[in-house]
């Protein structure tokens, strides 16, 4: 065929062009949804709990991922400084992912319990405060803003339409979990532990009147990275890619 | 006009109208009802921007019928291209700007303020959508439909309609750009915008290609040109990136919340699929598209070989879309996955070359216009610059190589000398074209001007991207340092010390390329405003408007 043809008629340029354009996506994207091998079968992730999910929305608004990775890499220098290379697993509940592009700051993927709570919260609230030669922005106002809880229930019942395993409980009880998160040693707490495993209760911004931004911050970065124990995960195991 | 004509603009104009009362009634709707203020302060900016169409439609607007444009025998329709390429002017000093700010910021961080709107993470996405949607795209708007209509000889169809592209275009911008502001984002790089005015760009995109396409059909050549199927490809493939990497549930419609439909992985791998292919097909095929018009006509000479460009257009379209894994390197992404993406992105290499050549040999017999016309050396240093990050970009693609320079400062270098050398000064070269073609004047104010526009930024991108390539490169070896016991040589925070200098000199050579732009907007306002020429004799006749131009000497 001459391409004389393609270049006197639009219509068939632009479906042509629409045909060719679509390939390549196709045979990336789709098969990632139905090869099982793309996501690994561990033990320990579960969906985010509410105070964690509330925590990884502010993180998401103030754009950290400009900055921080959430992804070891497959590298020794990595698997060193960071600990375990990430599993797609590990990602499987992110919506949406924060992988990141670009390490103005260090990686994040397990940054949890590397910390002190009380570190967290002085690093967040000015960074030269514990690491004179940072270069992050301060989040003072993360301290001051009460956290909004009316819109959590929504936020999980949203993410169970999506196909997060959110069960009903779960969203009923949900500003009643965000709030007990930070109240260690209560009944309230333990039934947080009950539905969400490993999360971490405690009052992370050391002031008890009022749930913050800050608090939820905390609880967010404070899990990143511990839920799949890498003691007992076999890399050579059914679990190989 | 005949009575037909003028009952089918009455019912135009009502029509526009009636749009624009819908919309103004949607604004002050989610205006009252979100409980979200920064949604709420949208819906009100959105009645605002409607309220103001609909009085430009019934009020301001010239109703007189439409007259041939000087020079040629067909009313073409230039008011929203005018439009756009002025928005385009403004956007691109906002963009580089913020840009230059936040860089400023990675140099000293007390200039974050300590205050959510003015800190780093809210202002980068800023600079980016500023400098590719706001700027890049109000280029592409005002190019692309300049281009198909002179070369379909073909007014755009619709009264309103192309009014309707730029204007609803950039009140998608001014959405998205405060939204940023105030903390209204979805993290997806390039697409941070919410669910509300995803769907608004969705409208307005879909209204471009038909009025694109519209103008197609209506042509009067038989060929459509070359140009003109590279911005066709940019304009249909945006579409399909923009509403596939967009899909997302909102918590509730009042809310700007919303969770995306893909999880980890998946998410990660659509989301640089659309990532990579706004590189490849917003700032590559669109400004291609630009490349085939303005060198040919502002060297006048003929696009150096039909056939290379028919080979470029098909393999560059269909080998572009391939390359998003390549950002997603020793990732959790499958190895299958990663190693199509490097191969396709090495091969890709040879299409983007086979576009430079195109575009560079089209000088042949006009070489000594590099030297006589700034204009031209902008057009055709974008191309060279073109040809060096289509270089760098395959080169960084390969493994190896981006276990070294991805999450550094080189991929932040590699983006600039793309984006400030070749979409930039392409953007340039075609805004200086434009400007007196447009507004119907003889020449530029001063084409002295234009030169120090160009010294000024190349120095400018010049100490940028060294600048990039230096603390890049030494960043990416600091980490994967050793010493000889077999221990990491270097805390992290010791490599973000060690980029203080380059931090410095990269946010010079911003500030240079933004008062390269003020230049720019300084010549341009006195050319629109009609000032006379200080040069005009230094100027090629093609500099001026097609009715004011001499004919060549015999």
């Amino acid at each position: 065929m001459k391409h004389e043809v393609i270049e006197k008629n639009s219509i068939l340029l632009l479906v042509l062009t629409l045909l060719v354009v679509s390939i390549g996506g196709l045979v990336q994207i789709a098969p990632l949804f139905w090869v099982d091998s793309t996501i690994e079968k561990v033990k320990g992730m579960r969906p985010y709990s509410p105070l964690e999910l509330a925590g990884r929305d502010i993180y998401v608004r103030e754009g950290c991922y400009t900055c921080h990775s959430q992804m070891i890499r497959t590298l020794r220098d990595e698997v060193e400084r960071y600990g375990h290379y990430s599993l797609a697993a590990e990602s499987m509940y992110d919506r949406p992912f924060q992988w990141g592009s670009k390490r103005t700051g260090p990686d994040l993927a397990r940054v949890g319990g590397k910390y002190s709570d009380q570190w967290q919260v002085e690093h967040l609230i000015n960074p030269r405060a514990v690491v004179p030669e940072s270069i992050m922005p301060g989040y003072p106002w993360l301290a001051k803003t009460p956290l909004d809880v009316n819109t959590i229930a929504s936020k999980l019942k949203t993410q169970q339409t999506l196909g997060v395993p959110y069960s009903d409980e779960m969203i009923q009880k949900a500003k009643d979990d965000l709030v007990a998160q930070t109240k260690p040693d209560t009944k309230e707490a333990k039934a947080v532990l009950a539905r969400y495993p490993k999360a971490k209760v405690a009052n992370f911004d050391g002031d008890d009147r009022s749930v913050t931004e800050l608090d939820a911050m905390v609880a967010y970065l404070q899990m990143l990275g511990t839920l799949v124990d890498f003691a007992s995960f076999d890399a050579s195991g059914p679990n190989l890619r | 006009m005949t009575n037909a004509q003028i009952e089918r603009n009455t019912l135009s104009d009502g029509l526009a109208t009636l749009g624009a009362v819908i919309a103004a009634i949607v604004g002050v709707a989610i205006g009252l009802n979100s409980p979200d203020a920064a949604m709420s302060f949208h819906g009100f900016v959105f009645a605002a921007s409607a309220i103001v169409a609909g009085l430009y439609v019934m009020l301001w607007a010239d109703k007189s019928a439409p007259q041939p444009t000087p020079g040629t025998d067909i009313a073409y329709l230039d008011g929203p291209i005018r439009f756009a390429t002025l928005a385009s002017i403004f956007w691109g000093i906002a963009g580089f700007l913020v840009g230059d700010i936040i860089a400023w910021q990675l140099a000293f961080p007390v200039l974050n303020l300590d205050m959510p709107w003015t800190s780093f993470g809210r202002l980068r996405p800023l600079h980016t959508s500023a400098v590719i949607f706001a700027f890049g795209g109000n280029v592409l708007l005002a190019t692309s439909l300049y281009v198909v209509q002179r070369t379909s000889h073909a007014r755009l169809p619709g009264r309103w309609s192309p009014w309707f592209i730029v204007y609803g275009y950039n009140v998608f911008i001014l959405i998205a750009g405060t939204g940023y502001l105030l903390g209204v984002t979805q993290s997806k790089e390039y697409a941070e915008p919410e669910w509300y005015a995803d769907l608004w760009l969705t409208i307005v995109w879909v209204v471009y290609l038909l009025v694109f396409l519209g103008t197609l059909m209506k042509r009067r050549e038989s060929h459509i040109y070359v140009a003109n199927w590279f911005y066709l490809a940019f304009i249909v493939t945006i579409a399909m990136l923009h509403i596939v990497n967009n899909l997302a549930l909102p918590i509730s419609i009042w809310e700007p919340k919303s969770y995306i439909i893909y999880a980890g992985v998946q998410d990660a791998m659509t989301q640089w699929w659309y990532g990579h292919n706004a590189v490849g097909f917003f700032l590559t095929a669109g400004f291609l598209g630009i490349m085939y018009y303005f060198i040919p006509k502002r060297v006048e000479r003929p696009v150096y070989s039909y056939r290379l460009s028919i080979v470029h257009f098909w393999t560059l379209i269909f080998l572009y879309i391939w390359a998003g894994p390549h950002h997603l390197h020793y990732t959790a992404l499958p190895d299958w996955a990663q190693t199509l993406g490097m191969t396709f992105s090495i091969i890709l290499w040879m299409p983007s070359w086979g576009g430079m050549i195109n575009g560079l040999m089209t000088l042949s017999g006009a070489w000594d216009k590099l030297r006589t016309d700034p204009v031209v050396r902008l057009l055709v240093v974008s191309v060279a610059f073109y040809g060096m990050s289509t270089f760098e970009g395959p080169l960084m693609s390969i493994k190896a190589v981006n276990s070294l320079s991805h999450y550094t400062d080189w991929t932040i270098g590699h983006v600039h000398s793309g984006a400030l050398g070749w979409v930039a000064m392409v953007s340039f070269g075609a805004i200086y074209c434009l400007v007196p073609w447009l507004w119907n004047r003889r020449a530029l104010y001063s084409i002295k001007l234009v030169e120090w526009h160009f010294w000024v930024s190349t120095i400018g991108i010049v100490l940028y991207i060294t600048a990039m390539w230096v603390s890049g490169i030494m960043q990416g070896l600091m980490w994967r340092a050793y010493d000889r016991l077999g221990i990491l040589s270097y805390s992290f925070v010791e490599t973000v010390e060690a980029m203080h200098p380059y931090y410095i000199i990269r946010a010079v050579g911003g500030l240079l390329f933004v008062i390269g732009s003020l230049i720019m907007a300084y010549n341009v306002w006195r050319t629109i405003r009609g000032d006379e020429p200080v040069d005009a004799k230094d100027q090629p006749r093609v500099a001026a408007a097609p009715g004011l131009r001499l004919q060549p000497a015999e």
